[in-house]
């Protein structure tokens, strides 16, 4: 192969594609040496050193990164799928569903301690309903939120009576969204020991990603991201209309449920370690789009990337702005990815 | 200059008896007579006479009110006022952040008592109602609220005997813990995001007059969210917080290498003495108690 000439679409995505990798090992790097006292490169010698940045910066560090990458290549999926620049990892009820089961969860636990104190009694009794609460607890919030993203979109496809048509599976996510959502709210306005966790649940946070949590982001990542990329030739059709998919046999509707299952499996997997992290789904796709405009397959992986280089200058910042304070990531997120859509928004007008 | 010498005309002694009646007749009805308060927003509120039926929207100004001894005169509570029992059964009207207006005007209160967060007191005054507005963050706090609240309830003599039984309380509870835990650095965590109760919060005040020390640097502020890694180097000496959250800290990342947690240094308060901690109000003494309780029997 020749070198890709300089100012052609190619070289773009080739020097795009090498950006965000410089990018991901300079924030990673960046991410070791971000701490509560700002930056603080760590001394080898010192003997907490394996704990603070092995134990501590580096899970979150990489963590940070793969929930953003998940979130990316999500965003990418959807948007791919519902042809709308607009659609973003939690259109389909992921989000509401995940929020609603933290909420039961929480709920669940306080109900049950309260019922531990009730009975302090009987010892047998106590020690199985704190057996039940530590046992919830641990399952705890994330195996809940991941359940409660899926269910959100299973009920979503049962409510689209599958996914043969994007527009009523949007109406179908939207609507189940806002109905999920409410009966959070009705659990979280009946029990309110549950409305404070469930705030920095909707905030997203990336401070306690530990090294199992890298471990299952990472194999959410293994197996979604060359699956996304098989299905991105169906995106592909999509852009040409429905219709011309139909027509050149892409549109299988079981090949758009599989499509629908990597992104829902995906937000779930991300929400679960980190909770309703803001805006990174929406903004890397377009971030892609704008420097390196491709084919859905490109865009899907190098959306991934772009999602996790976000997340984890965004997590580096929340660390280091107003140390030893933090800054909730989701805000650092939103802030970010709001004044960057402004920034285009602006840009596309003037053009 | 004859006009100097001029006696003061009739009116003048008319008037001036007038106003010594008035002054004789409203003193012997002191209680007919109109209550001017300042609450912490600065403002002036007038009531015509001692309230007869008060709404409380946070707990901390519910338990004082019942401290206090006006508790019959509680009509309605936010939904989180659960102490004394007394006010369980009362009609809640909202949560800590948002009142029900109309559950609100529905009670048809004399005065309606609020945080300075709470977002329905301009609704609420523009229906006419009295808000006295306070500021709960520290003990001075806790004190000059007690006192308005005893002047709204019609003897400004009520706040005296709560406040020396707080102090009698904190006083005690100093007394209890042992030379030895003087001055050992505490982190007292109030949400697991992980926010912490700074010195200058009355979480913070409490622990300093027990003799303990803040973990946590001043400068942060009453109610810093840190960095999850910022705990695990400050490595204190022991850590508080509700039960639950207590429990699961050493399966957070790194935080197994604290030696109090893994020493058994750690107060983990179940939720109703964990209530009684965080609220600014007239339990303050019995607070420090409860500290002081976990405080002396921590493992040395």
């Amino acid at each position: 192969m020749s070198q890709p000439r300089e100012g052609g679409p190619q070289f773009a995505r080739h020097r795009l594609a090498m950006a965000l990798a410089v990018l991901s090992v300079v924030l990673v790097a960046a991410g070791l040496g971000a701490g509560s006292d700002g930056w603080s490169w760590p001394r080898w010698d010192a003997a907490d050193a394996a704990l603070i940045v092995g134990q501590i910066r580096a899970p979150r560090s990489l963590g940070a990164w793969l929930v953003g990458a998940l979130l990316g290549l999500a965003g990418a999926i959807a948007q791919g799928l519902f042809r709308n620049p607009l659609a973003d990892p939690y259109l389909l009820g992921s989000a509401a569903g995940a929020s609603l089961a933290v909420v039961l969860v929480l709920a669940a636990g306080s109900l049950v301690g309260a019922v531990t104190v009730a009975g302090a009694g009987a010892t047998s009794i106590v020690g199985a309903a704190g057996g039940l609460a530590d046992g919830l607890a641990r399952l705890g919030l994330v195996g809940a939120s991941f359940v409660g993203a899926l269910g959100g979109v299973m009920l979503t496809l049962a409510m689209a009576r599958g996914a043969q048509h994007t527009a009523r599976l949007l109406l179908a996510g939207v609507v189940v969204g806002v109905v999920l959502a409410a009966l959070g709210d009705l659990v979280a306005s009946a029990a309110p020991e549950a409305l404070r966790e469930r705030q920095s649940f909707l905030l997203g946070s990336t401070g306690f990603l530990d090294w199992t949590g890298v471990a299952l982001l990472a194999a959410g990542l293994v197996i979604s991201l060359p699956l996304a990329w098989r299905l991105a030739r169906l995106l592909d059709a999509l852009t040409l209309g429905e219709d011309t998919a139909v027509s050149l046999g892409l549109a299988a509707p079981r090949w758009r449920l599989l499509l629908v299952v990597v992104l829902s499996f995906a937000t779930g997997l991300a929400v679960s370690q980190a909770g309703l992290i803001a805006f990174v789904g929406l903004v890397a796709p377009h971030l892609v789009r704008r420097f390196a405009p491709a084919t859905n397959g490109y865009t899907v992986v190098a959306s991934a990337a772009a999602g996790g280089v976000l997340l984890l200058a965004a997590d580096v910042l929340a660390r280091v702005l107003i140390a030893p304070q933090e800054l909730p990531v989701g805000v650092v997120t939103a802030v970010l990815g709001g004044a960057y859509l402004l920034a285009l928004l602006q840009r596309t007008r003037a053009a | 200059m004859r006009a100097c010498f001029t006696p003061l005309p009739g009116w003048w002694f008319r008037s001036g008896s007038l106003a010594l009646l008035l002054g004789v007749i409203l003193s012997h009805a002191s209680l007919a007579a109109p209550i001017t308060l300042s609450d912490d927003r600065g403002r002036e509120v007038v009531l015509p006479k001692p309230p007869q039926r008060i709404v409380s929207l946070l707990p901390s100004l519910t338990e004082s009110i019942c401290a206090l001894g006006g508790c019959a005169r509680l009509v309605g509570v936010d939904r989180h006022s659960n102490w004394p029992d007394a006010v369980r059964a009362l009609p809640k009207v909202g949560t800590l952040e948002e009142a029900s207006v109309e559950g609100v005007v529905a009670l048809r209160p004399d005065v309606v008592l609020a945080d300075r967060s709470e977002r329905s007191v301009t609704r609420l005054e523009s229906l006419g109602l009295a808000v006295l507005v306070f500021d709960t963050t520290r003990h001075d706090d806790v004190r000059r609220s007690l006192g308005v609240l005893a002047s709204m309830l019609g003897d400004a003599g009520l706040a005296t005997p709560v406040w020396a039984a707080i102090e009698r309380d904190l006083n005690a509870a100093t007394a209890r813990i042992p030379a030895a835990v003087h001055g050992q650095r505490v982190y007292f965590e109030v949400d697991t995001a992980p926010y912490a109760a700074g010195e200058s919060s009355f979480i913070g005040q409490t622990l300093q007059r027990l003799g303990l020390a803040n973990a946590v640097p001043a400068a942060l502020g009453p109610f810093p969210k840190l960095n999850p890694e910022f705990v695990v180097r400050l490595q204190p000496d022991v850590v508080m917080g509700a039960a639950e959250s207590v429990k699961a800290m050493p399966r957070r990342p790194g935080w197994s290498a604290i030696h109090a947690l893994r020493h058994g240094r750690s107060c983990g308060y179940p939720p109703a003495v964990y209530d009684l901690l965080v609220r600014p109000g007239p339990r303050l003494g019995e607070a420090a108690q409860r500290l002081a309780d976990c405080v002396v029997r921590l493992p040395r």
